[in-house]
């Protein structure tokens, strides 16, 4: 096991640059989640730890050591990828073993590693298919049972979900989490689903356009996201952005730009007369007598839940009410909101205030 | 009484359209008169001619294994079986050898890339006659260009007999074989290639493979099915070649490069023997179905093909 540093990683491919400039620092034993919208340049990253793609400046670390130029096959990392990568014409047992076959080692040694991982995944009365014969979610364990058996300094996942259907999805994410809990090797994972980033992951390192936007543990990304883009990635439903600006006369008042008074939690006086957005959590609204009139346009019972559509201060807002609500498209929904959940960010910067 | 017609009994013409089995075998037709008069046709003659003593101009009568038992002691037939499994042999071998080189190359990324990929393709596309008068040229006793090189750079004094000498007839004749042959083995085997995910290599380099290991134990395995089809069709286009010999030495300098596909049409056409021609070309038949056997056996699908899907 070994931490892993990245220190002002850049990559472009010709002209054009991937990755502007990276510095995450990751612990040992801890499990990382990159995140982003496809094309923020995670996988790159990845990939780059990996040794699968060069380093155009900077530097990245493994341990103490600089792996800059150091080969695939001397960093010692295991990588699941996306479509697996299973060998298809080894069984399932030499797939798993395939890297100590490569080292020469003894059939005796092979099965000692080999059982307990396939025991672990529960692959034991599988080893001897054929990858072909096995279906997605198998095929998934055994490209994890390959990368226990090497036993690494660091696992890399580059998405490892995103071909499964979203039941095994779900059971596959508590899978991986309890495994790392229980190896706790140092985990690099990458994702663009944000909820596998948040129910996973120790910490978070937000990425976009090849810039890291934040990094932090799963609910602070949540509580405090430092910018308009952060806000917007992270929960889902995602964050309701309603434009306006501070009430010149009072900067506990939040003025939308349809006129409707929300209320701010906190005075922001240097923010007064710029453009703001106002962030609100879907799970920030309640209903509330006194609140503020909003119409509603579609209601989405999901049982444990009721997500509604409306209008609220010119604005198209999702909510999200713990009770059941029968409200039918155009009716009118008084709504409170409840100020420790809603952010103010500069409209220009995109920056939190 | 019924208020709707009784329905007239469908005609015989009707009822055959709605039969699935007739409707086939109407489709079926026209490929099956087709094969029967250019392949069936063709072949069951070859076969009866060799066992009759047909010669241009006169029917033959039956004669049983008469031309057969005479080719069993010619040893100018022997030669050509005997130069025909060389040429099949050193041929194959160097075409699959340098055909699967050229391919890994090409599957690479290179610069103009699809360009390179075109011109490998070139020697197969030109037709074989013409590229064999190309290479009569480059082999010629005066004016061969590989002489003239050689002799400018002062590795040899004279112009070499390419053709005139029974081995390097035979070396000559092979190399042209492989030139032209090189592209659909180079073609094919890099279709194959890049049928391999791209994952499968980077996933064997971090267990731990060297380049070499990755080759051998991941691509050729991988590869081995299409292998098997590329190098059978190889074989068989090689065991039958004429063209190229024909133009190149007609079989000689004393039989050195006579195929049994040339010494049967030697036989057959300008000799006049059609009953012997023919027996030498059914001669054939017992080897290409070795081949055609061998690649039955191949292609089976590898047990790890088998079962779900991917």
């Amino acid at each position: 096991m070994a931490s892993v540093e990245f220190v002002n990683v850049k990559k472009s491919f010709g002209a054009q640059p991937i990755i502007r400039g990276v510095d995450v620092q990751i612990d040992d034993g801890e499990f990382v989640i990159l995140v982003g919208p496809s094309g923020c340049g995670k996988s790159t990253l990845l990939r780059m730890l990996a040794g699968l793609e060069n380093i155009t400046a900077g530097e990245i670390r493994i341990g103490d050591k600089v792996v800059n130029r150091v080969p695939p096959k001397e960093r010692d990392i295991a990588m699941v990828f996306q479509n697996y990568a299973l060998y298809p014409h080894m069984t399932v047992a030499a797939n798993m073993a395939f890297s100590l076959t490569l080292k020469g080692a003894s059939k005796a040694t092979i099965d000692e590693r080999v059982r307990p991982a396939a025991e672990i995944l529960g692959l034991t009365h599988l080893l001897e298919r054929y990858p072909r014969q096995l279906s997605g979610g198998q095929r998934q364990r055994v490209a994890m049972g390959r990368a226990i058996v090497r036993d690494p300094q660091v696992f890399l996942f580059d998405e490892p979900l995103s071909n499964l259907d979203a039941k095994l999805r779900v059971a596959m994410r508590a899978e991986i989490k309890e495994l790392h809990q229980r190896l706790k090797t140092t985990t690099v994972y990458v994702t663009h689903d944000q909820i596998e980033a948040m129910t996973m992951a120790d910490k978070i390192v937000v990425m976009q356009d090849g810039r890291v936007e934040q990094i932090g543990a799963p609910l602070d990304l949540y509580d405090r996201p430092v910018n308009l883009f952060v806000a917007g990635f992270i929960g889902s439903p995602s964050m309701n952005m309603i434009k306006g600006r501070l009430d010149p006369n009072d900067a506990g008042r939040f003025l939308a730009t349809d006129g409707t008074v929300l209320p701010v939690h906190r005075e922001i006086e240097a923010a007064k007369g710029q453009d703001l957005v106002y962030g609100l959590r879907p799970e920030a609204m309640r209903l509330d007598p006194a609140g503020i009139p909003a119409t509603v346009l579609v209601t989405e019972p999901t049982g444990s839940e009721t997500q509604i559509i409306a209008r609220l201060a010119g604005t198209e807002v999702t909510c999200v009410f713990r009770e059941r609500v029968a409200a039918k498209p155009g009716e009118t929904l008084n709504i409170g909101i409840d100020t420790t959940s809603t952010h103010i960010f500069n409209a220009a910067t995109g920056l939190r205030l | 009484m019924s208020a709707y017609p009784t329905p007239k009994p469908p005609s015989r013409i009707a009822d055959m359209f709605q039969s699935r089995n007739a409707m086939g075998l109407m489709f079926m037709l026209p490929a099956a008169v087709f094969l029967i008069c250019f392949l069936t046709y063709p072949l069951g003659l070859g076969v009866w001619l060799g066992f009759t003593d047909a010669k241009i101009g006169r029917d033959g009568v039956f004669i049983g294994l008469e031309n057969y038992r005479y080719l069993w002691d010619d040893p100018v037939f022997w030669t050509s079986v005997f130069n025909t499994v060389v040429y099949t042999f050193v041929a194959s071998v160097l075409k699959f050898a340098l055909g699967l080189w050229l391919a890994m190359i090409l599957n690479e990324q290179l610069p103009f890339k699809s360009f390179f990929r075109a011109i490998v393709l070139l020697p197969w596309v030109v037709p074989t006659v013409l590229s064999a008068l190309a290479f009569w040229w480059i082999f010629d006793a005066q004016f061969s260009i590989i002489s003239w090189s050689l002799m400018q750079i002062g590795w040899i004094d004279g112009p070499i007999n390419f053709l005139g000498d029974p081995t390097n007839a035979r070396i000559s004749v092979i190399a042209a074989n492989v030139w032209r042959g090189i592209p659909f083995v180079a073609i094919s085997l890099l279709a194959g290639l890049q049928t391999i995910s791209p994952s499968l290599q980077e996933a064997a380099s971090l267990d731990g493979a060297t380049s070499w290991q990755r080759f051998r134990l991941v691509t050729l395995p991988m590869l081995s099915p299409i292998i098997a089809v590329v190098m059978t069709f190889s074989v068989l286009f090689t065991f039958t070649d004429f063209q190229l010999i024909y133009v190149l030495t007609k079989g000689g300098p004393v039989n050195a490069t006579h195929l049994m596909a040339t010494l049967s049409f030697q036989r057959g056409i300008p000799g006049g023997q059609l009953g012997e021609g023919a027996a030498i070309a059914v001669a054939m038949i017992p080897f290409l179905l070795a081949a055609i056997l061998f690649s039955f056996f191949g292609l089976q699908r590898r047990k790890w093909q088998q079962g779900g899907q991917d």
